[in-house]
C-alpha cells in the first residue's frame, strides 16, 4: 500500500524543504522577546526617573551639602539639604529592625530546618507565611496603636507618640519571615550527609546546628541577613505611619525621626510643585536609596549564587 | 549493561556452550532477503553526529528500506538512540548537535539548508522509549498532530481509523474522553503509536518502545509492529537482541570506539539482513555481542 | 581451643547514658521555639487587637457608604472597595500576559547561556528586591508625568503591575520548569512549531502553578500602600471610580487615611477596614492553596 507520499526522482525540488515562511512563528518570538525585555525597561526607567531630577537637584545643591550637613529642612522658607538627619533615622530604625530580626529569624529558621517534627513544621511554617503577607499598612497601624500605646508607654512614659522604637520592633517582626525562609533554604540545600556524618560520631542536634549546617549555609544565610537589612532600609509604611515624620537627628529610639523612605512618601504625597527644588529633592533622596538597596541586594544575589554553586 | 539474556523473552535452546552463537532458528522467521537494500527510503553515507565537539557517531554508511523493519542493536552508549533522533531532526533540539555527511530522504539530503524540520517530523514520526502521552483525553491525543498540522479530515473517523491501526480501538472506544494518564503503560504506548500515526507519516522510528512495558504487553507492541510494517516504514532501536530477531528484516550492530581518553565515540560494525546478521555474521565484534561473550 | 568471654572490667550492665549536656541541649531546642513563638504571638495578637478594636464597625456600613470626614459614624470604605477592585483588575491586566509571555520566552525560547537571559535574570531578581516606594517614584515620573496618564487608576495599575512582575515570572518559569520535557519533545516530532507545542501542551499543564504565582502576585498588590502615596491616593476621595482616568483610593490608603486622624473613631474604622482586607487577603490565599492541592500531578 503506498502511503500519503510518491516517489520522488532525485532531481526536482526537496519535498522536506520550507512551503510555508511560517511568519507567525517569527512574529510570536518578537513578542515574546519583548515582554521578556520588560523587565530590563523597567530597571532603565527607575534609573532614569531617579536621575534626572536627581541631576538637576546636584546642579543647585552641591552633593557635599546634601551628604554632609545636618539639616534637612527642605519645605521651610530657608531651605537646608543635609540628607543625613534621614540617613541617622533610616539608620536608628534599620538596627533595631535586625537586632531582632537577625537573632528570631535564624533561631526560626534552625528551629524549622533541623529540630520541627513534619507535623509541627505544617503549622509553623505556613503561620511565618502569614505573618509575611500582612500588608505593612497594617504593620504600621499596630506599631502606632498597640506597640506605643499599651506596650512601650507604660514602660517609657516620657516616649513620644512617634517613636523609632516602636517603629523598629515591628518592623523587626515584619521581616523574621524574609529572614527565615531564605536561611532555611540555605540550611536545606545542605547535604545530608554531612549531618548524618556528625551524629554518626555521637553529636546532638545542637551541635551539628551550629557546627556543620550553619557554617555549611552561611552563604546563603548571611545573604538573608543583607536582603533583610535591605527591606529594612526600604520599608515605608511602618516609619510613616509610627515614627513621625520630623527630621531628628539622634540617636534616641524614644524620640520620632524621619527616614529616606517616610520623607519621600511625606513629600511626594503633599502639594509640591513640579519642577520646584523641593520636587528635585524627593528624587535625589530616592536615588541615595536606590543606590544603597542596589547595592545590598546584589551582594545578596551573588551570595545565593555562591551557596547555590556549592551544592549543585 | 546489555541483555544477553532475557530471562522472559520465548526461549530458543541457548547453545553458548558449543558453538558460542545463539540460536534463533526458532525465532527468526521469514523469507530469506539480499543484502541489498532494494526500495531505499534513508540512504547514510558517513553520517557523523556531533554535540558540539564531541563525535558521538562516527561514519555511518546504511539504507534503510522501505515497508521493512530495520533493527538497531548494540551495547549501551554506542549512538544508536543519538543516530535514530537524527533522522527527525529531533537532534535540533539539542544545543550544539550537527550531523555531517549525508543523511538523504528519498534521495534528498535532510539537513540541506531549506530544509524545515516541521515538515521532516510530520513525515517521520517518533515513538519514545516512556510513552509520552499529552495530559488530555484520549481522543484528544490522536487529534492532535492532524490538528496542528492543518488536515482537513474528519477527526472522529481519524480517530477511529488510526487507533484501530495501533490495535487500541477496542479496549477504549467506550470512553474516548478518558485521561490517556488512565491508560497502562502499554495502553499508552500504543496511543503513542496511534497518535504517530494520525499525521500520516511515511516512517515511524521507534527508540525502545517496549523498554518500560511488561513482557505481555511488549509481544502486543511487537505483533503490532509487523502490521504496522506493511504501511509504514520502522526503524527500531533496542536493547533486546530476542526482540531484534523477531521483529526485523534488517539489524545493524553498533559498538563504542574508546580513545585515547577514555571517551566514547559510537560506530556502525556490520548492517545486513537479520537472519544473516545472527547466523552468520561478518564481523567478530558482531558474533562476540551476539553469542553474549561481551557486553 | 574454646575461646572464654572476659567477664566486663566493670560489674554494673553498660552504662549508655549520655555524658553529654542535656541541660544545655534542651535549653538551646527551647530557646530556637521561643525565636519561633515570637512571631506566631505576634500573629496571634495583632489579628486578635484589630478583630477587637474595629469589631464596633464591622458592619454592612463599612461597604456601603463612603468616607466622611464631618460624620465618622456613617463613613464606610466604599470608594476604597471599588477603587482596590478597579486598579487591581489593570494591575493584572497588564502583569498577567508580559508576566506570562515574559517567562515563556525564558523558558521555551531563549537561549539559557546568552548575555541578553542572563541580564533579564539578574534584572529580575533586583527588581524583585527594590523598595516599594521606588516604583512609585517610577509611577510618578514616567506614567503620571512624563505620559501624563495623571494621578489615575490606570497610572497605578501600571505601577503596580512592574511591582508584581517579577514574581508573575518566577512563578510561572517554575510552572513550566515542572512540565516533563518528554510532552514538549512528543509534541514536536509529531509536526508541531515551538509555539503551538507551547500554547498547546507546556502552557496548559502549567496553567495551576501559573494561577497560584497569579495570586500571590495580586495578594501583593492589593496590599502595597507605599507607590500608591505618590501616585495620588491620599487625596480624599468619595466616589466610585467612574474609568480608568478616573481619580481613586484603596483600601491600604484608606486605611493610612484614618490611622493619620487623630479621632478615635477613625482608628475603629481603620481596624474594621483592616479586617475587611485580610478576610480578603485569607480568601485569595486559600483559593490558591485550594489550586495547589488539587492538581498535584503525577507525571
Amino acid at each position: 500500500m503506498s502511503t500519503a507520499l510518491a516517489e520522488s526522482a532525485a532531481g526536482g525540488l526537496n519535498p522536506l524543504r520550507q512551503t510555508k515562511p511560517r511568519y507567525g512563528e517569527k512574529v510570536i518570538r518578537v513578542i515574546l522577546f519583548a515582554a521578556a525585555a520588560v523587565s530590563i525597561l523597567t530597571t532603565f526607567g527607575i534609573v532614569i526617573s531617579v536621575l534626572i531630577p536627581s541631576l538637576e537637584f546636584f546642579s543647585e545643591i552641591p552633593l557635599t551639602e546634601f551628604l554632609f550637613t545636618t539639616t534637612w529642612t527642605p519645605l521651610f522658607a530657608n531651605p537646608q539639604y543635609g540628607v543625613l538627619p534621614l540617613i541617622m533615622g533610616t539608620m536608628v530604625i534599620t538596627v533595631i529592625a535586625i537586632a531582632i530580626a537577625i537573632p528570631l529569624g535564624l533561631g526560626s529558621a534552625i528551629y524549622l530546618s533541623e529540630y520541627a517534627k513534619p507535623k509541627a513544621r505544617k503549622v509553623l511554617k505556613p503561620t511565618l507565611e502569614v505573618l509575611a503577607g500582612i500588608p505593612t499598612v497594617v504593620f504600621g497601624f499596630f506599631a502606632l496603636e498597640f506597640i506605643t500605646e499599651l506596650v512601650l508607654k507604660p514602660i517609657f512614659p516620657q516616649i513620644d507618640i512617634f517613636n523609632a522604637l516602636s517603629a523598629g520592633i515591628v518592623m523587626g517582626i515584619m521581616i523574621i519571615p524574609t529572614i527565615a525562609s531564605l536561611s532555611e533554604d540555605a540550611m536545606a540545600a545542605v547535604p545530608g550527609g554531612l549531618r548524618d556524618g556528625a551524629y554518626a560520631l555521637g553529636a546532638t542536634k545542637r551541635q551539628v546546628a551550629l557546627r556543620v549546617v550553619v557554617p555549611a549555609a552561611l552563604s546563603g544565610i548571611v545573604a538573608a541577613f543583607v536582603l533583610g537589612i535591605s527591606r529594612a532600609i526600604g520599608e515605608t509604611m511602618i516609619v510613616t505611619i509610627a515614627a513621625g515624620l520630623q527630621p531628628n537627628m539622634t540617636l534616641n529610639p524614644l524620640e520620632g525621626m524621619q527616614t529616606m523612605t517616610s520623607y519621600i512618601a511625606a513629600a511626594g504625597a503633599g502639594d509640591v510643585a513640579t519642577g520646584s527644588i523641593e520636587y528635585k529633592s524627593i528624587f535625589a533622596v530616592g536615588m541615595l536609596l536606590f543606590i544603597i538597596t542596589f547595592f545590598m541586594n546584589m551582594i545578596s544575589i551573588r551570595l545565593v549564587r555562591k551557596y547555590r554553586q556549592a551544592y549543585q | 549493561m546489555s541483555e544477553i539474556h532475557d530471562p522472559q523473552a520465548p526461549q530458543s535452546t541457548s547453545d553458548l556452550n558449543n558453538t558460542g552463537r545463539m540460536d534463533v532458528s526458532a525465532v527468526l522467521e521469514g523469507a530469506e532477503i539480499p543484502e541489498a537494500v532494494s526500495n531505499i527510503v534513508f540512504d547514510l553515507a558517513n553520517v557523523q553526529v556531533y554535540y558540539g565537539d564531541f563525535q558521538a557517531v562516527r561514519d555511518v554508511t546504511m539504507q534503510i528500506g522501505r515497508n521493512e523493519i530495520t533493527a538497531f542493536i548494540g551495547p549501551s552508549g554506542c549512538g544508536k538512540s543519538t543516530l535514530l533522533r537524527s533522522f527527525n531532526r529531533m537532534n535540533d533540539l539539542i544545543p550544539g548537535a550537527r550531523v555531517e555527511g549525508l543523511l538523504a530522504y528519498h534521495g534528498f539530503n535532510i539537513y540541506a539548508p531549506d530544509v524545515d524540520p516541521i515538515e521532516v517530523r510530520r513525515r517521520i514520526g517518533m515513538v519514545f522509549q516512556k510513552p509520552n502521552v499529552f495530559p488530555k483525553s484520549i481522543y484528544e491525543n490522536v487529534a492532535y498532530g492532524p490538528k496542528v498540522n492543518g488536515m482537513k479530515v474528519n477527526m472522529d473517523d481519524l480517530v477511529e481509523e488510526c487507533l484501530t491501526k495501533a490495535a487500541l480501538w477496542d479496549e477504549v472506544k467506550d470512553d474516548l474522553k478518558k485521561s490517556a494518564y488512565a491508560l497502562s503503560g502499554g495502553q499508552q504506548q500504543r496511543l503513542v503509536i496511534a497518535r504517530c500515526i494520525a499525521v500520516k507519516p511515511e516512517v515511524i522510528l521507534m527508540d525502545e518502545p517496549c523498554a518500560s512495558l511488561d513482557p505481555i504487553a511488549t509481544a502486543k507492541i511487537e505483533d503490532l509492529m509487523k502490521e504496522l510494517a506493511k504501511d509504514y516504514t520502522i526503524v527500531i532501536v533496542t536493547h533486546n537482541m530476542q526482540q531484534a530477531a523477531r521483529v526485523s528484516e534488517r539489524t545493524a550492530f553498533f559498538t563504542a570506539d574508546v580513545d585515547a581518553n577514555g571517551v566514547r565515540h559510537g560506530r556502525l560494525v556490520e548492517y545486513g539482513p537479520t537472519r544473516r546478521i545472527f547466523t552468520a555474521p561478518h564481523d567478530p565484534r558482531t558474533e562476540d555481542y551476539i553469542s553474549g561473550r561481551f557486553g | 581451643m574454646t575461646t572464654t568471654l572476659t567477664s566486663p572490667a566493670s560489674s554494673s550492665p553498660i552504662d549508655l547514658e549520655g555524658k553529654g549536656q542535656p541541660i544545655v541541649d534542651k535549653t538551646f531546642r527551647w530557646i530556637l521555639f521561643l525565636c519561633l513563638a515570637v512571631g506566631v504571638v505576634f500573629l496571634a495578637v495583632l489579628l486578635v487587637y484589630v478583630t477587637i478594636k474595629g469589631w464596633p464597625r464591622l458592619t454592612p456600613t463599612l461597604w456601603e457608604n463612603m468616607p466622611s470626614i464631618r460624620r465618622p459614624e456613617q463613613a464606610g470604605a466604599q470608594s476604597a472597595i471599588t477603587g482596590t477592585l478597579w486598579v487591581i483588575g489593570f494591575t493584572a491586566l497588564f502583569a498577567l500576559p508580559v508576566g506570562f509571555l515574559g517567562a515563556v520566552y525564558m523558558e521555551e525560547y531563549a537561549n539559557p547561556t546568552s548575555r541578553f537571559t542572563r541580564f533579564v535574570e539578574i534584572n529580575i531578581q533586583n527588581l524583585a528586591a527594590v523598595p516599594s516606594i521606588v516604583y512609585g517614584i517610577l509611577g510618578l515620573a514616567i506614567f503620571a508625568r512624563a505620559l501624563a496618564l495623571g494621578q489615575t487608576v490606570i497610572t497605578a495599575g501600571l505601577t503596580l503591575a512592574l511591582l508584581v512582575l517579577p514574581v508573575i515570572i518566577v512563578s510561572t518559569r517554575e510552572a513550566l520548569r515542572a512540565v516533563p520535557q518528554n510532552i514538549r519533545h512528543g509534541s514536536l516530532a509529531l509536526g508541531a512549531t515551538l509555539w503551538q507545542t507551547t500554547w498547546r501542551q507546556t502552557m496548559p499543564a502549567a496553567v495551576p502553578g501559573m494561577a497560584t504565582g497569579t495570586i500571590l502576585a495580586l495578594s501583593r498588590a492589593i496590599g502595597e500602600a507605599a507607590p500608591l502615596l505618590l501616585l495620588g491616593a491620599v487625596t480624599f476621595i468619595s466616589f466610585n471610580p467612574t474609568g480608568p482616568f478616573s481619580a481613586y483610593t484603596t483600601l491600604p490608603i484608606q486605611i493610612y487615611n484614618w490611622t493619620k486622624e487623630s479621632r478615635e473613631e477613625f482608628q475603629i474604622l481603620a481596624s474594621a477596614t483592616i479586617v475587611l482586607l485580610l478576610v480578603i487577603l485569607l480568601a485569595m490565599n486559600a483559593v490558591a492553596i485550594l489550586i495547589r492541592n488539587r492538581t498535584q500531578k503525577r507525571w
